[in-house]
């Protein structure tokens, strides 16, 4: 067990420096930083001495050093086209991104297993073919589409949710929570549906499959030839054995809700990183870029750790046999 | 006057209704079992051994159905009673016991925590009983440091260990019929016996009774006190293990003991007659055995056999009939 987390441990140091590599990469050689620092005016004279400054003329494997270096303080210098550091302008963004995806993710797994487990126990009954059906538009229509869909509907004709912003906010510390305050909370729904629509039908058809196939099993048999309480063989012994895979596939989806937000952030306005990101990719502002990059990479790598805890929470097999490498 | 049996099946008829037409899958069968006897279930594979046991305890997968005939548990009809009802009984006054122990536990959970739900489902006693009972089963069933090993998880057993955790766990309310179908031939051949005489042990101590259902007439001649021999979804002999070795009257139970193979001998399937057991949707009319059979005559053909008394055994077959009216009996 140990053994295999400290080789997590470096596997996920070395995704890390590859991410680091490209971020770098993009930074020091697409555009020239300089070029975007200074105005037109200035002399080559004042270009070589901020070149000297920023150290661009050190050897690049020293460049690339003091970069990781920085990186790991999240110290991506300043913004080209905001003229403040990148991490404050992030730090500001990323709870509403978080947020947002968190409450994604909580829906698409509070809604979809539930409705896994039903289709799966009921196959043919009239509402199981009605969740299919709906998790085939989920599926089908594209996140914009269903944004404003949305919006169309509850926004601009019910008026019942705000179609646009974060709502009220309130800061604990340099965190911005809407989570607190009815209008943040009014806020988060729509949002929180569109970006999650897609991941509760895939979990939904994926806790069905598993379903299915679970409850053919022998020990979900020999369960019932036992006489157990059919609540505790579906949701105990059966849903149990379908969480390896769920857990897989959530983990994963997480990831991709965190960098999906983009689109959905731009529909409703969402004042997160991907609306930042977006900005910063029609100005070209490369610092903002590089730490949008590496972010993402590390909450994925962050992700697929919890993803390898949790499987030894839930699979005794795994731990056994991880414990034995 | 004689004792209400057990378990009685009366004319049990299970269907399978499939796009080519209903297979009868089980074709009006009865037979009788006593409190605490073991009944032997032989018969080429497909002759219908699991799906009788399955309908006795109620758990025949749709779209399989009940076609027809009663099941009684102690005189009680538990056929048509609803699923909360049978599932109540299952367990405890009924067990069984699946041929593959590998993947009969569930994987996630510890061997104590299956054994203990079960417990705690159908007895009336705290948590802490339920625990000890679970430990007293496990070294009844002869897993050492029982308490212990209340805490390991399926996949820490060996495949001999784990279906005798099947058998604690099976047993663990005290059914009073277990039906086994084929405990054992999941097993590696060297511990096939140890589980066996455990089985027949264990119940014989619980006073427990057995269906049990298997292919090794080496098994039933040790274990069984009663056998049926079943062919095309129809009992073809039915009686005591010693007749039905010695004696066979259906020219079908003839044929297989003629290819017993011995416990320790090589295990050959029971496949020694010529021919095959016809598909459940070319069961010829009349005999269900005739196109295999030496003796059979015109009237095999036309009607089909029931179960004549035939010494102790009775058997299906017009030739035993004749041979019997014959004999003035
Ligand atoms: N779901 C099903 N649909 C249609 N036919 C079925 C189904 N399940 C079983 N049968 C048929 O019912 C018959 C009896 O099956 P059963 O499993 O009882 O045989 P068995 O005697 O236990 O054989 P084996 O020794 O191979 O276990 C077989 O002919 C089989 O094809
Ligand atoms: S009834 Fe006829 S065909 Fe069937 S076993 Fe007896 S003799 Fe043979
Ligand atoms: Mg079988």
């Amino acid at each position: 067990m140990l053994a295999f987390s400290i080789r997590r441990l470096l596997q996920a140091i070395l995704v890390m420096l590859v991410v680091a590599l490209i971020s770098f990469t993009l930074f020091r050689f697409v555009g020239d930083p300089v070029n975007q620092m200074v105005g037109v005016e200035t002399t080559p004279e004042q270009r070589e001495a901020l070149r000297e400054r920023l150290g661009l003329n050190d050897p690049i494997m020293t460049q690339f050093g003091r970069f990781i270096v920085k990186a790991a303080q999240f110290d991506f210098g300043t913004s080209y086209q905001f003229r403040q550091p990148v991490s404050d302008l992030i730090g500001k963004r990323l709870p509403a991104t978080l947020e947002l995806s968190l409450v994604s993710a909580i829906f698409a797994l509070l809604v979809g297993i539930p409705m896994g487990v039903y289709t799966g126990l009921h196959r043919d009954s009239v509402l199981s073919k009605l969740f299919l059906s709906i998790s085939l538009i989920g599926i089908s229509l594209p996140t914009f589409f269903i944004g404003i869909l949305l919006i169309f509907l509850f926004s601009v004709t019910l008026q019942w949710l705000p179609s646009f912003g974060r709502g009220d906010t309130v800061a604990i510390g340099w965190w911005t929570t809407g989570l607190l305050t009815v209008s943040g909370l009014k806020a988060l729904v729509l949002p929180s549906i569109t970006l999650g629509l897609f991941q509760m039908t895939l979990i939904m058809r994926l806790v069905r499959s598993e379903m299915l196939e679970v409850i053919r099993t022998d020990y979900i048999k020999f369960a019932r030839a036992r006489g157990l309480r059919q609540r505790s063989i579906n949701f105990r012994h059966a849903l149990k054995n379908t969480l390896v895979p769920v857990i897989t596939i959530t983990g994963l989806q997480v990831g991709s809700i965190i960098a999906f937000a983009i689109i959905t952030e731009t529909v409703f306005q969402w004042p997160g990183m991907g609306l930042l990101f977006l900005q910063s990719v029609q100005n070209v502002d490369i610092p903002i870029m590089a730490a949008y990059l590496m972010l993402i990479a590390f909450l994925f790598v962050v992700i697929n750790l919890i993803v390898d805890l949790l499987y030894f929470v839930v699979d005794p097999r795994l731990r056994a046999d991880r414990a034995a490498l | 006057m004689t004792q209400t049996p057990l378990l009685s099946v009366r004319d049990l008829r299970v269907e399978f209704p499939t796009r080519r037409g209903i297979l009868k899958a089980i074709d009006g069968i009865s037979f009788d079992l006593k409190e605490g006897e073991v009944l032997g279930v032989v018969g080429e594979s497909g002759a219908g051994k699991s799906i009788t046991g399955t309908a006795v305890i109620g758990l025949l997968e749709p779209p399989g159905r009940i076609a027809g005939g009663e099941v009684l548990l102690k005189g009680e009809r538990i056929d048509n009673l609803s699923q909360q009802a049978m599932r109540k009984i299952r367990g405890k006054r009924i067990g069984m016991i699946f041929q593959d122990p590998l993947t009969s536990l569930n994987p996630l959970f510890t061997i104590g925590e299956q054994i203990i739900e079960t417990i705690l489902t159908h007895l009336p006693v705290s948590e802490r009983e339920a625990r000890d009972r679970a430990v007293a089963l496990l070294e009844e069933v002869g897993i050492p440091a029982a308490a212990d090993r209340l805490n390991a998880y399926p996949h820490q057993f060996s495949g001999g260990m784990r279906q005798r955790v099947v058998i604690a766990l099976a047993l663990c309310a005290e059914p009073e019929l277990v039906i086994a179908d084929e405990p054992t031939t999941a097993l590696d051949v060297s511990v096939q016996a140890q589980i066996i005489r455990l089985l027949q042990r264990v119940c014989r101590d619980h006073g427990t009774a057995v269906m049990l259902i298997t292919h090794d007439m080496g098994v039933i001649a040790e274990t069984a006190d009663r056998v049926a021999v079943m062919y095309s979804g129809r009992i073809a002999e039915i009686g005591p293990v010693r007749n039905v070795i010695k004696a066979p009257r259906h020219p079908y139970t003839v044929g297989l003991m003629g290819a017993i193979p011995s416990l320790t001998g090589d295990h050959d399937r029971l496949t020694q007659i010529p021919g095959s057991m016809p598909r459940l949707d070319s069961i010829p009319a009349g005999c269900a055995f005739n196109p295999r059979c030496s003796l059979v005559m015109d009237k095999c053909y036309r009607d089909r056999p029931d179960l004549v008394q035939a010494g102790e055994s009775r058997a299906a077959c017009w030739k035993v009939s004749e041979t019997e009216e014959a004999a003035g009996r």
